[in-house]
């Protein structure tokens, strides 16, 4: 049985990761193929490096991502606070519509901020989608998740150690930022790191609501994809595949070393 | 805790800085404006912006599409500002009609000169008033004689396109506009007929079509091609020439039956805010040098004549480019469609694509 | 019951939110809700009965995202139960890795699928290598079948990772005194672990259904672009890539999605609540 289980785990990680070894290792190939493997050469990473299509569609989604993260995080951040103070139906409320950007799929909420922005600048002659519409769809559907990172947070907060603050006369906004902010930090931090991954990963809502002279990564490569293949996309996806997996492994591993530690100290 | 959360903000801020000072160290050039230039897949030679971009200091912001209507819908959506665009004719005299394409100022465009005297005046500007065209071309059909029988492509025919023989192996236009012609031809009707009744016997000829075919695409086609994934395909001439200097076994022919003949020409939107440079842009594309380093990267026929006669013979003389005369005649141009043929198109294609076997 | 802390005041703290909720959230459905009721005169219904036509649609796109679900479901179930079961060192490690491929964007790793199922794909050519070079090829791309493997494969992690969370948050003393009370494995399963995970499998179900539902990219991708889905009637009535941009007939069909998902998570929310009072009642 333990074994069957082991063959069962193992073939689903195969499965996962199939895709990811097919593009990592054509990402080598000598030849133009993405079937047949000719031998190993680093010629597409050069070429990926001399694509200004690529390289410009780098910096745009990764100021996108930082952006619409902090300015969801702020406003996510604070409507937590308003919303766990709500009570009732209001709350009940708030949360529902949060919800909407979550529970929708992305190409209805894709489609509905693209009527609204079509509908609004065809009033205003000159302005067109691009770079502000954009920030404005990732902010929209990167907020709920904030919140919903946030709320959980601060319900299991110890409200008292708050209120023994003040009471022992620290004036509201240092109680705030003193003993408040770092016992929700890790749900706004939670919340910060997926609005950055989500903006950076979203195809969908970028798809609709770009425009056409701003091109976002996924774009890129949407359009890449339809036409011949070009092995370039491998070196480029290869490329940030490995520095996610070094962010992720020095992320991951840190909690280790320091529960590490603090069992030795605790000796 | 802390300290991992400080290390990703940290890593956040870090990204956040090289990309801002990358972005600002990209607008620091000394440039002189920058165009939106919006053109085909696969449609141009690419180190030919990098030598527009160092002669004049113009920055190019260069964008594809894979097919006029994508490519017309982003534009009438309001969704985007482009300068320079590359339709081809009968979307470009939609666009004229509609008034989306501005006049020319032809004396920003001196190389205009070069264009051959046939090529002038077509259909879709007959007063060489809106376009400098820019390639042209038929559609050809490429087939790998690895697979396919002699016997079945003696003829040259479209019957090609529906044999039984090769189910699975036939790869088809992803346009409604460059399918429904090649059924129209082989129905022996004009691809621009506005005939209800004809518009749907081609339909059912790709209905009838949908279970031999292995995908619908449109530039995927060389891809899947080359790797001889797919045995048949329709696609433009100079692209199946690409195809075919990949791959030694494709060979094409335009079919008997009489093809679309397309001409692609460039032209200024109306909208265009640096119409000055876009022209610059324009005749910078027909500089004789310019013209023939591209026409050899995109292998399409061109217009312009002091290029043609710099390209070498094979090329010159090579039908499939330049089809002589007698099979140019059997070939048609598109005309822009009147609205209700364009509704019953599409209506017609959404249910090929709904049909479901 | 816990006094929760007020800071500041919480309509300051609820007006960003609020304002940009309603601008881009609300107003914006409002707009789908009302071109889905309107056409060239006024209101009309034309569009929702228009939508009819494409029942076949509605329901290929429907089956293809449930058998993906469902397979989503078996696949994930034995996962995130073996993961939640392992020493605290691999949990961490496992939930990474199944995070991991979804790092790579998604089209790119759709494409790969493409290398692996053509016909001259790394499968069929594998098998080549068995049967010999005269092996005609199975058939695994450009059908319904390769369809359902793309949503199965880009969703699959979000049907593990719910479970496993579920899994992990059951008490191991109930297991523990159900077993001294003489339970066997198959009734701790039935009884206990089964009911207490029931709401990491809806949400598994729910994250899984919405967006195999809506995709409009596998379907161009692995299925040869031969057979809409309704994502795909979606993008191509906003984009007009067939000719004619439609946003009644593309808002009627986004509603018609929005109303399936909704009677979708009230059903599922309800049975939520049933298994809940039945099963567990621990929680």
């Amino acid at each position: 049985m333990k074994t069957v289980g082991k063959i069962f785990n193992i073939l689903i990680f195969i499965f996962l990761y199939a895709p990811i070894f097919v593009v990592v290792f054509f990402s080598f190939n000598e030849g133009s193929s993405r079937a047949l493997f000719e031998g190993f050469s680093l010629q597409w990473y050069r070429e990926m490096f001399e694509d200004e299509l690529i390289l410009s569609s780098l910096y745009y989604p990764l100021v996108i991502a930082v952006l619409s993260a902090i300015i969801s995080t702020v406003i996510g951040t604070m409507a937590a606070l308003g919303i766990n103070a709500l009570k009732g139906w209001k709350k009940s409320v708030f949360l529902s519509v949060n919800n909407i950007p979550v529970v929708n799929p992305d190409i209805v909420t894709a489609i509905s901020m693209m009527i609204l922005f079509v509908f609004v600048l065809s009033k205003f002659h000159g302005m067109e989608m691009g770079f502000g519409t954009l920030l404005i769809a990732h902010i929209t559907f990167n907020s709920p998740y904030v919140v919903l990172s946030v709320l959980p947070k601060l319900r299991g907060m110890d409200a008292n150690i708050y209120y023994a603050a003040l009471d022992l006369g620290c004036p509201p906004l240092k109680s705030f930022l003193k003993v408040v902010i770092p016992q929700i930090m890790p749900g706004i931090v939670s919340g910060l790191i997926m609005a950055f991954t989500l903006s950076l990963d979203d195809f969908v809502i970028s798809y609709f609501n770009s425009g056409a002279t701003f091109q976002t990564l996924p774009i890129t490569i949407y359009s890449m994809t339809k036409k011949p293949y070009n092995l370039k996309l491998n070196a480029l996806s290869t490329m940030l595949f490995a520095v996610v997996l070094v962010l992720m492994l020095i992320v991951n591993l840190r909690p280790a070393a320091e529960k590490k530690k603090v069992r030795r100290t605790a000796k | 805790m802390r300290k991992i959360i400080l290390s990703v903000l940290a890593v956040i801020v870090v990204a956040a800085i090289i990309v801002t000072g990358s972005v600002i160290s990209r607008g620091g050039g000394a440039s002189s404006g920058s165009i939106n230039v919006y053109n085909w897949g696969e449609y141009i030679d690419q180190s030919v912006l990098d030598d527009f971009e160092e002669q004049t200091g113009i920055k190019v912001n260069y964008t594809t599409y894979a097919s006029n209507e994508e490519m017309y819908s982003k534009i009438v959506s309001g969704a985007a500002s482009y300068d320079v665009i590359i339709p081809s004719e009968y979307m470009l005299s939609k666009m004229i009609d509609e008034g989306l394409i501005a006049e020319l100022d032809f004396d920003n465009i001196p190389n205009y000169q070069y264009i051959g005297e046939e090529y002038r005046g077509l259909s879709f500007d007959p007063e060489e008033k809106y376009s400098v065209p820019y390639t042209w071309g038929t559609v050809v059909i490429v087939y790998n004689t690895k697979y396919v029988d002699e016997e079945d492509v003696a003829d040259e025919s479209l019957e090609l396109l529906w044999n039984e023989k090769y189910a699975g192996k036939i790869l088809m236009f992803d346009n409604p506009r460059d399918a429904f012609a090649l059924a129209l031809t082989r129905g022996g009707y004009s691809m621009n007929t506005t005939d209800p009744a004809q518009w749907n016997e081609a339909a059912e000829m790709l209905m009838e079509q949908k279970p031999l075919v292995q995908a619908y695409v449109m530039d995927q086609v060389f891809d899947k091609m080359i790797s001889e994934e797919a045995y048949i395909a329709p696609y433009y001439a100079g692209d199946a020439i690409t195809m075919m200097d990949e791959n030694e076994n494709l060979a094409a022919y335009v079919p008997v039956e009489g093809a679309n003949q397309f001409v692609d020409a460039m032209c200024v939107l109306s909208s265009s805010q640096h119409k000055k440079e876009a022209e610059q842009f324009i005749n910078f594309m027909c500089e004789t040098d310019i013209a023939v380093r591209n026409a050899e990267e995109v292998c399409y026929a061109i217009p312009h004549t002091a290029a043609f006669e710099e390209l070498d013979e094979e090329t010159r003389e090579d039908t499939m480019v330049y089809p002589p005369a007698e099979v140019l005649e059997k070939c048609e141009v598109f005309v822009n469609l009147p609205p209700e043929t364009m509704l019953l198109q599409s209506d017609l294609w959404i249910r090929l694509k709904t049909t479901y076997y | 019951m816990t006094k929760s802390v007020e800071v500041g005041s919480k309509k300051v703290n609820l007006i960003p939110f609020s304002g940009w909720m309603v601008v881009f959230v609300l107003i914006p459905i409002a707009l789908v809700v009302y071109y889905a009721f309107t056409g060239v005169d006024g209101f009309t219904l034309s569009n929702l009965t228009w939508i009819w036509t494409y029942r076949s649609t509605l329901w290929l796109s429907v089956w293809l995202s449930l058998l993906a679900t469902a397979i989503c479901l078996l696949l994930a179930y034995p996962v995130a139960y073996m993961i939640s079961r392992a020493s605290e060192k691999v949990q961490r490690n496992a939930s990474l890795f199944i995070m991991l491929p979804m790092w790579m964007n998604f089209l790119v790793r759709t494409y790969a699928w493409m290398t692996i199922l053509e016909n001259n794909g790394l499968i069929n050519n594998g098998l080549r290598l068995i049967f010999g070079e005269d092996f005609a090829g199975l058939n695994l791309i450009n059908n319904h079948g390769a369809i359902i493997l793309g949503m199965v494969y880009n969703y699959l992690p979000y049907m593990i990772l719910p479970i496993y969370t579920a899994l992990t948050k059951i008490d191991n003393s109930l297991i523990e005194a159900a077993r001294d009370l003489g339970s066997g494995g198959v009734q701790i399963f039935r009884r206990i672990v089964l009911p207490l995970s029931v709401p990491g499998i809806i949400s598994g179900i729910t994250m899984v259904f919405i967006p195999s539902i809506s995709t409009f990219i596998i379907s161009k991708i692995l299925g040869g672009g031969k057979d809409f889905l309704i994502g795909d009637l979606i993008e191509d009535y906003f984009l007009g890539n067939s000719g004619v941009v439609n946003y009644n007939i593309g808002a009627a069909l986004s509603l018609v999605i929005m109303v399936m998902i909704l009677i979708a998570t009230c059903f599922m929310n309800k049975f939520d609540k049933d298994a809940k009072t039945n099963g567990g009642g621990v929680i």
